[in-house]
């Protein structure tokens, strides 16, 4: 009898599913006593704990992977934010004064924010475009936007960037942003824009 | 202008009998009736002219006499009674009206009739009683093109010649910029035309002889570009990295352009040879300020042009090897000074250009010898002015009507009239006489 018992004891723990399962634990005192149904659960819930083991470590594997995933898709957003930023602080816009081509303090403190940048990224070229507005002679006004762009690169090239990096080019008045008769608007034509003409889809953040 | 159509008929028959055939018997310098004052205009009738274009040629003469300010037109009317006199002399065939003409003003007659070959002009003089000029002009077929109306200028301008003793300056034409294409517009306003134009133009300027133009674009592929107008060929001579070329013109001999070389170092005068191989020659030497609007003088020895090598845009004047620069505007209207676009006179003996007054810009003219400056325009901001070949008129761009359109005024009596009718027209350039062609 116990001969025969034992036997579906082995057949039973034979039959169960995992590897690595905990054996069912014997009771020294009365392991010939166990019923095979108290044997065959015990089997049923070590299946499933380690079931639910395996489940959650793959839940965690995923969360993982999902996390890094996020994690670059964010660091990549905050890059794209970035690089949008420097570009944004690349293409600001510097005023002048009427027939005047000095840097003001507002410019010089808009062209010290480009350097950087712009040390940071040496691949980037740019290009400045001097503007003036609709007062004056057109012709002088060609002149005077090529001025107001090469003092602009002047500061720049003084402070590091290299000088093939950046090209001139004037309109004068020919692009004006505005075309209103009044001192607002002649504010805004008269200024120098910066256009990246190369290497500019993703600028790095200088280290500060 | 009142006329009947049975005077016309009566004044072909009088035109048969008075050809006189195809010598041109005018005496050099023969001046018609009051003795030669600058500031005198005799009056002159141009009768009316038999043909289906007879109305347009006379249209055409009375206007330029009109425009040229040194001739002012006498009206006919029925009232006044025949042009033919009544009583001729017995034996000789029918004579002009002059008593009548005396007596309502005209100095001098102009009597044009349509022949096969073009046109047959007789000029009379009123005091005399006479005949003074009779010449045959060819005109270009077909009636009305461009080159007719050129042509029946060119008459305008004989007969002025004739009767002052200086030629007229109607046969001629401006070029302008309308959005970014160059324009040629007759002096009349008529027949405005576009030429085609390599990339964004500006600034036009004429050779000598008004057979060829120079251009120049902007932005980063600046360049100067020659354009002749009898082949349509054009000549590019190139951009620059960093510079802008820009108020290109001739030498007077032709030879040469002059432009300015706009860059980071500031912008310079050079001149370039068309023929060999020789490079552009700097003509100044700025030290990083702007120079820039040659404007030679009529023998090319001298040019002007504008600086702001004192802190602000002046007209100054140097010699063409580029010595002996010396400013020009000297005078002072108090608030910082401001005068650029200086256009050198046919006859030397003027500049004009644009000066900010009172916050705005206006025409000025100033003579090389008295350096006086004199204002002539108020209305509006009026700028860039150019001489027309009779060293009189010039034509500017003016906002007084509110869009910028190209005007004309007589410096001598003030006299303006607006040239073009469609707005946003910029940097014109009157051309020499066109009587080459």
């Amino acid at each position: 009898m116990v001969f025969a018992l034992a036997s579906v004891a082995v057949i039973g723990a034979c039959g169960g599913k995992t590897a690595g399962t905990a054996p069912a634990p014997a009771n020294a005192a009365t392991p010939a006593r166990d019923s095979a149904a108290e044997r065959q659960a015990r089997d049923e819930a070590a299946q499933r704990e380690s079931a639910r083991v395996t489940a959650d470590a793959a839940a965690a594997r995923q969360r993982m992977i999902d996390d890094s995933i996020a994690g670059a898709r964010a660091a990549e957003e905050a890059m794209r934010r970035d690089s949008d930023m420097l570009r944004a602080i690349v293409a600001t816009t510097i005023g002048f004064e009427f027939n005047k081509a000095d840097l003001r303090d507002e410019a010089k403190a808009a062209l010290d924010a480009k350097i950087p940048v712009l040390l940071a990224n040496t691949g980037v070229a740019v290009r400045i475009a001097g503007h003036a507005d609709e007062r004056g002679s057109t012709e002088y006004n060609l002149a005077l936007g090529t001025q107001r762009a090469a003092t602009a690169k002047r500061y720049l090239v003084e402070r590091g960037v290299a000088e093939g990096r950046i090209e001139t080019t004037s309109f004068g008045e020919e692009r004006p942003v505005c075309t209103e008769n009044n001192e607002g608007c002649w504010t805004r034509n008269r200024r120098d824009e910066f256009e990246i003409t190369v290497g500019g889809p993703m600028l790095t953040k200088p280290r500060s | 202008m009142r006329f009947h159509r049975q005077r016309a008929v009566g004044l072909l028959l009088l035109a048969g009998a008075l050809t006189l055939g195809a010598q041109d018997t005018t005496a050099r310098g023969v001046r018609i009736g009051l003795r030669y004052d600058p500031g005198s205009k005799p009056g002159v009738i141009v009768l009316p002219v038999s043909g289906s274009a007879g109305d347009s040629i006379r249209a055409i003469l009375e206007r330029d006499f009109d425009f040229s300010d040194r001739l002012s037109i006498v009206p006919l009317s029925p009232e006044d009674g025949s042009v033919l006199a009544s009583a001729p002399p017995a034996g000789s065939s029918a004579v002009l009206n002059y008593a009548l003409f005396a007596k309502i003003g005209a100095a001098g007659v102009v009597q044009v009739t349509i022949t096969t070959r073009g046109l047959h002009v007789t000029l009379h003089d009123v005091a005399k009683a006479d005949v003074a000029t009779v010449r045959e002009f060819s005109l270009p077929k077909p009636d009305y093109a461009r080159d007719w109306r050129l042509a029946i200028h060119g008459v305008s301008d004989a007969v002025q010649e004739w009767i002052i003793g200086e030629r007229g300056a109607s046969q001629s034409r401006i070029a302008f910029i309308r959005s970014y294409v160059v324009r040629l517009v007759d002096s009349d306003g008529q027949e405005e035309t576009a030429l085609p134009v390599v990339g964004e133009a500006l600034s036009p300027s004429w050779n000598s002889l008004g057979t060829m133009i120079l251009y120049n674009t902007f932005g980063p592929e600046s360049r100067v570009v020659l354009q002749d107008l009898r082949s349509g060929r054009t000549r590019d001579f190139g951009s620059l990295r960093n510079t802008q070329r820009i108020t290109p013109v001739f030498t007077p001999d032709g030879k040469s352009v002059v432009y300015a070389l706009s860059g980071e170092a500031g912008s310079d005068l050079f001149l370039l040879p068309l023929d060999g191989e020789a490079f552009p020659r700097r003509m100044t030497v700025g030290r990083g300020s702007r120079n820039w609007g040659p404007s030679f003088n009529p023998d090319g020895t001298r040019l002007a042009f504008g600086s702001d090598r004192s802190g602000h845009p002046e007209v100054y004047i140097m010699d063409a090897d580029g010595t002996n620069a010396d400013i020009f505007t000297a005078f002072d209207f108090g608030d910082q000074n401001d005068r650029t676009s200086p256009d050198w006179s046919p006859d030397g003996r003027q500049i004009a250009f644009m000066s900010r007054i009172d916050g705005r810009y206006q025409v000025f003219a100033m003579s090389l010898r008295d350096r006086q400056p004199r204002q002539l325009t108020s209305e509006g901001e009026n700028e860039d002015p150019s001489w027309a070949p009779d060293g009189r008129h010039l034509v500017f761009v003016s906002t007084r009507t509110g869009t910028r359109q190209l005007w004309i005024v007589d410096t001598e009596s003030g006299r303006l009239r607006q040239l073009t009718q469609v707005g946003g027209t910029r940097v014109p350039a009157w051309s020499p006489r066109l009587t080459g062609k």
